[in-house]
């Protein structure tokens, strides 16, 4: 098992050193400053109309989501972006040929990697979900409703497009390997919004259509359960933000997610293990 | 007989193909613990795809191979396993020490000895006035030396060498001639694979040569099968070169000088007294032995096989 640790730990080294999570969160700083400068507007025009409490925590609450969203996508571009070449592109390189034939099992190995990643992809989540809830608090006084709910599952979603990237990047390129993820992504998050779409038109084939695409990729599902648990309860009750809650995943859908990363997960290390470097 | 125990590396009838296309035929092999064994042949004759099934990166499609009697790729044989690829890459943001570091708790090798490990093998390959530079500021010969040195990191008992000298300097390649000889001294096996055969000429104790994926010969260097034979003597007539018929096909005078090759050197005195009781002045006999290269071009043909 010592190989998991010391390929985890390369992984994370790697990702500072090559100043992969240090860009990131600049970025993710930058983004951070022109959120709260938009909310430093939001609230000064609340006082300047006068605006009723209510509407003001729900303008506020839709502002948080919408940042937590921006967040998710974030989150899902460094998430296949980060990995998707640390299989492929070493099995390409011939880069993985010295640390192959040392005496670490080839799962070990893959199993290193990948937990390296859930702990760059965790820590970055963490920064950007606590920074924008941080953001909101103090510009307008509001805090996500389920912050740590939401925030575990926006990680979960993140893993499990690591999970299939890795299953990918263990046959593919990693050109292929980024096309595959992206799209399968893709495909979600389209469903995602034929499934409100068709809850909010009332049709009830479009919802399939949706759960349907969930199912074949629930990354989108996740976030849409994670939306539903940050937003405030009154958006959720009345059902018109334009994030998620018209049709909210259940948490079978959670659970069948979690059963799907650790297929996609057990594919990548079956492929890598059988496949010749 | 050699027994099992004895070899570093026994193959049997190991084969691969990759989508239809044979890479290696039929390689069936033994190398013996504490020789220095070279693997030649030419460019696509199989001998990177070998080596890589012996190191478990590759999965054989039939055949059987053992690394030091463990099934080829065993985790356990690894332990005992150096490995230099052809092409050395890895991770070019560390500095040689770190890499050397990362290896060696890949191997499961305590801290302590690492820290006395590490300084001496960088000084080994010359790269201590570059211990802190990021591998990616390196040049090939020196990435090819960091590569060396993490290969022997481990005191392996067998240590696969893939074109060792590829982008090194004249003082590098003694560098490694002279590294294969201490890893033989201290009884290590060394398994040679490189297209510079005046290289393998001096280190390696046997050679196999591999053609279309298959061993087609292995031989130890310095037993010379075939001897090419020049004698200077006074004027030889047609008839008398027809003569040597029953000894050698391959007879031609010109310039006072006879050339022919014999199967064994034991025939030479006959075919010296033949001459001698066909009345031919010999004044110089003198038996060459086939270079290495000659020898390959031999076994392997001028066309490389392909």
């Amino acid at each position: 098992m010592k190989g998991i640790w010391i390929m985890a730990g390369v992984t994370l080294n790697e990702a500072a050193r090559k100043k992969m999570l240090w860009m990131a969160l600049a970025a993710g700083c930058a983004f951070l400053i022109l959120f709260g400068t938009g909310l430093h507007f939001q609230a000064k025009d609340f006082a300047k109309h006068g605006m009723s409490p209510i509407l003001r925590r729900e303008i506020s609450f839709t502002m948080l989501t919408l940042g937590l969203y921006a967040v998710d996508l974030l989150a899902v571009l460094m998430t296949i972006l980060t990995s998707v070449d640390t299989l492929s592109g070493e099995i390409a390189s011939g880069t993985i040929q010295a640390v192959a034939t040392k005496p670490v099992p080839r799962w070990q190995v893959l199993i290193g990697k990948w937990a390296g990643f859930v702990g760059m992809l965790t820590a970055y989540i963490a920064v950007m979900v606590g920074g924008v809830n941080a953001v909101t608090y103090l510009m307008v006084g509001v805090t996500a409703r389920h912050l740590v709910s939401g925030f575990l599952l926006m990680c979960m979603e993140s893993v499990i497009l690591l999970s299939v990237t890795f299953a990918f990047a263990a046959h593919f390129s990693t050109l292929t390997s980024g096309i595959l993820a992206l799209g399968l992504h893709g495909l979600a998050f389209i469903g995602g919004w034929i499934e409100q779409l068709g809850a909010i038109t009332q049709t009830p084939r479009a919802v399939t259509v949706g759960v349907i695409a969930s199912v074949m990729m629930p990354s989108e599902a996740l976030w849409r359960r994670a939306a539903f648990e940050m937003q405030s309860p009154l958006a959720n009750a009345i059902r018109v933000s334009p994030f998620s809650t018209l049709s909210v995943p259940s948490m079978s859908m959670v659970f069948y997610a979690g059963v799907y990363m650790t297929i996609a997960l057990a594919f990548a290390v079956r492929r890598f293990s059988q496949r010749d470097l | 007989m050699t027994r099992f125990s004895d070899l570093a590396i026994r193959t049997r009838g190991l084969r691969k193909v990759f989508r239809g296309k044979v890479a290696v035929r039929n390689l069936t092999l033994d190398v013996p613990r504490g020789e220095v064994f070279g693997f030649l042949g030419p460019n696509g004759a199989g001998k990177s795809t070998s080596v890589k099934m012996l190191l478990g990166l590759v999965f054989p499609t039939s055949g059987q191979a053992e690394v030091l009697g463990r099934p080829a790729g065993d985790v356990k044989a690894r332990r005992e396993v150096g490995f230099l690829p052809e092409h050395f890459r890895f991770y070019d943001w560390l500095t040689p020490a770190e890499l050397l570091r990362l290896h060696g708790r890949l191997y499961g090798m305590a801290q302590g000895v690492l820290r006395e490990r590490i300084p001496k093998l960088l000084d080994l390959v010359g790269l201590t006035p570059h211990r802190d530079k990021c591998l990616q500021e390196f040049s090939k010969g020196m990435l090819q030396r960091i590569g060396l040195a993490q290969a022997l990191l481990n005191d392996p008992e067998l240590i696969f060498l893939d074109e060792p000298t590829s982008g090194l300097d004249p003082f590098g390649r003694r560098m490694v001639r002279d590294i294969i000889k201490a890893q033989r001294d201290r009884g290590a096996t060394v398994f040679l694979n490189s297209h510079l055969l005046g290289e393998v000429e001096i280190t390696c104790d046997r050679v196999a040569f591999i053609k279309d994926g298959e061993v087609v010969e292995t031989r130890a260097l310095g037993e010379a099968k075939e001897s090419a034979v020049v004698i200077r003597t006074g004027k030889v007539t047609a008839e008398m070169v027809k003569g040597l018929a029953q000894w050698t096909s391959s007879a031609q005078y010109a310039d006072g000088r006879l050339t022919f090759s014999l199967s064994s050197n034991a025939m030479l005195p006959e075919v010296v007294r033949y001459l001698v009781s066909t009345g031919v002045d010999i004044y110089e006999v003198a038996p060459q032995r086939l270079s290495l290269e000659e020898t390959f071009l031999q076994i392997v043909g001028s066309d490389g096989g392909m």
